[in-house]
């Protein structure tokens, strides 16, 4: 597996929309490429014949039945928003000017 | 936007051999979404039905619809699917901002539902039997809005604004394994196929089913071959087709578009494609790439779903007749012949004279009510016949009050507008607008005699013996009585005044 570089973090901030500066960067490069290793070590640990495990505890069918329950106000759901218009959420342009 | 060049469907025909696939999303009517408890309404304040698992807020756990389940197992049954003892949700990662968390949670390697089938009835009665791949639990993204630009199309948009109404929204994605064989048929199929799956879902009550909404969402897959070679040609995804007519378009303008691009010795670029009604056709989207490469996992924050056999086998009683057995049923014991049946059908008319039936009436007044009177006054409102305000009720008591002879057709229409402008039963709009058949023998006379009086010529060719020439006499009478003498009576009077045998 090859080690997390600081122009994938990049790239992902900005996909992310998460404004990081330079130092947290290089910081999170070498933070998340100790969790690559990490989890690469359980890779070489696990053979094909042990499937992914999702969970630890063996529980199942946990569920709730279709009954309305906590909803926000459309003020609530904005309040955290960087922009809106219109009561909805304001994203830039998707596509960029071709 | 470039225009692509098409060849003739009949001249692709002619070389090609067409194989369709479909992925056809339903929206499941559940009141709540497919992983929080918020409401799950159209139409509603945008962003008023969400909560935080909805917008993806940092923290939130989701925990599973149970309805939502059961209903993809009904969707997966009734589609001849096998239902996992046990299967995973999964997180399916893309960046995009109709999926505020940037995963969609979905089913990967273990879906609900897998290997069923469902055959396809096309107009001409040949069935097509359609392989279900697998059918699996999903939610939906949030709907955008692109503004600014010319078109309210993405493209040259300046900012996009996004409503997470929809987000969360329980879905099941049914997929067909590649459909082959279908020839110059595949357009028909296409269309068939989507309408089955949208009463199928709709009969399960299931889903609202209403494409017009995007209950019902298709994405089309097209590839075309040559004649007997056995290796799928490049396929292209027509995404979002999102009307019956615009599914069989559209497939039938990606086999013309493909065969044209083959027959220039150009390979086809797998892609997805942009239906556009204004146009019909489609124009090129993304690129399939390495950009597909969605990084499944398991979903952490929801366990497996067990389905016992029990569970299972109790869903299964509850599921319906099928439609098209339904159908089959239906139109034997109604007597009707296909053409009135199909009529009825694409009225959307079914449910009405079956109720109407069942309540007391025949198949042929039935008929003859909400095809005639019902549909016609529905026409004129611009709305569906089943939408116009008559129940079966009301049918079936025009008809006994015809049947006892209280009122004629001709009356029972003048019953039918007090009903539906909301003066109560079909007798107590007799009783009000005082439209009952004069069956008084003595008032009839009089206006018999005065009719006659009238139009002494044609009294006299009757007693000669021109017995047709009674109408003239009937319609004066009835004329005079508005309608509401009973006709076969006043024509009996008229006969015996006269001194002649009818």
């Amino acid at each position: 597996m090859a080690a997390i570089n600081r122009e994938q973090v990049a790239h992902l901030a900005q996909l992310a929309h998460i404004e990081m500066s330079d130092d947290e960067l290089d910081r999170m490069a070498n933070e998340l490429a100790v969790i690559v290793d990490s989890v690469k070590s359980v890779s070489e640990a696990a053979g094909a014949d042990v499937p992914a495990t999702s969970h630890p505890i063996p529980l199942t069918n946990v569920m709730r039945e279709d009954v309305v329950g906590h909803v926000l106000t459309a003020e609530e759901a904005l309040s955290g928003a960087p922009d809106s218009a219109d009561g909805r959420f304001k994203v830039p342009a998707i596509l960029e000017e071709s | 936007m470039s225009t692509d060049t098409i060849v003739s469907f009949e001249e692709a025909m002619e070389k090609y051999d067409p194989v369709l696939g479909f992925e056809v999303h339903v929206e499941l009517n559940t009141k709540t979404k497919m992983f929080s408890s918020a409401p799950n309404v159209f139409g509603d304040q945008p962003n008023s039905n969400v909560n935080e698992v909805c917008l993806g807020l940092p923290g939130v756990l989701p925990v599973v619809n149970r309805k939502a389940v059961e209903s993809s197992i009904l969707i997966g049954l009734a589609l001849n699917c096998k239902i996992a003892p046990h299967c995973t949700f999964a997180r399916k990662q893309y960046f995009y901002p109709d999926t505020p968390k940037n995963f969609q949670t979905s089913q990967y390697e273990d879906p609900i539902c897998y290997d069923g089938w469902i055959d396809i009835e096309l107009a001409d009665g040949t069935v097509f039997r359609v392989e279900i791949e697998r059918a699996h639990m999903e939610e939906d993204a949030g709907k955008l809005t692109h503004m600014g630009g010319a078109t309210g199309r993405i493209q040259g948009a300046d900012f996009s604004l996004v409503d997470y109404n929809r987000s969360g929204v329980p879905l099941v994605e049914i997929v067909t394994k590649p459909i082959e064989g279908a020839g110059s048929r595949a357009p028909e199929l296409a269309k068939a196929y989507v309408a089955a799956i949208r009463e199928i879902v709709k009969n399960l009550g299931v889903s609202d089913a209403r494409m017009e909404r995007g209950n019902v969402r298709c994405d089309a897959n097209v590839s075309l071959r040559p004649y007997g070679r056995e290796k799928f040609g490049t396929r292209t995804e027509t995404k979002n087709v999102n009307s019956l007519r615009a599914v069989e378009n559209a497939v039938r303008f990606e086999i013309q578009r493909h065969a044209a691009v083959l027959d220039s010795g150009v390979a086809i670029t797998q892609e997805t494609r942009h239906w556009h009604e204004d146009t019909k056709s489609t124009t090129s989207g993304r690129p399939k790439s390495d950009a597909d490469d969605y990084r499944y996992f398991p979903e952490p924050d929801l366990v497996p779903i067990v389905t016992t056999a029990e569970w299972v086998e109790e869903l299964r009683s509850r599921l319906p007749e099928p439609p098209a057995e339904r159908r089959k049923r239906l139109q034997a014991d109604w007597g009707y012949t296909d053409l009135e049946f199909r009529d009825v059908v694409n009225a959307g008319l079914m449910d009405e004279i079956e109720e109407t039936v069942a309540a007391g009436a025949t198949a042929a007044a039935a008929r003859k009510w909400w095809m005639g009177e019902i549909a016609r006054r529905a026409k004129l409102a611009d709305v569906d016949p089943a939408a116009l305000g008559v129940t079966p009720a009301v049918v079936v008591e025009i008809e006994r009050l015809i049947a006892s002879g209280a009122i004629n057709d001709k009356l029972a229409r003048k019953v039918l507008d007090g009903v539906l402008d909301g003066e109560g039963t079909p007798a107590e709009v007799v009783e009000k607008r005082g439209l009952a058949v004069v069956s008084d023998d003595g008032a009839l006379q009089a206006a018999i005699d005065e009719a006659l009086a009238a139009q002494p010529d044609v009294a006299e060719k009757i007693r000669g013996g021109k017995v047709q020439a009674v109408g003239a006499i009937v319609g004066g009478v009835m004329k005079v009585t508005r309608g509401q003498a009973d006709a076969g009576r006043v024509r009996e009077l008229i006969l015996a005044t006269l001194g002649v045998e009818g």
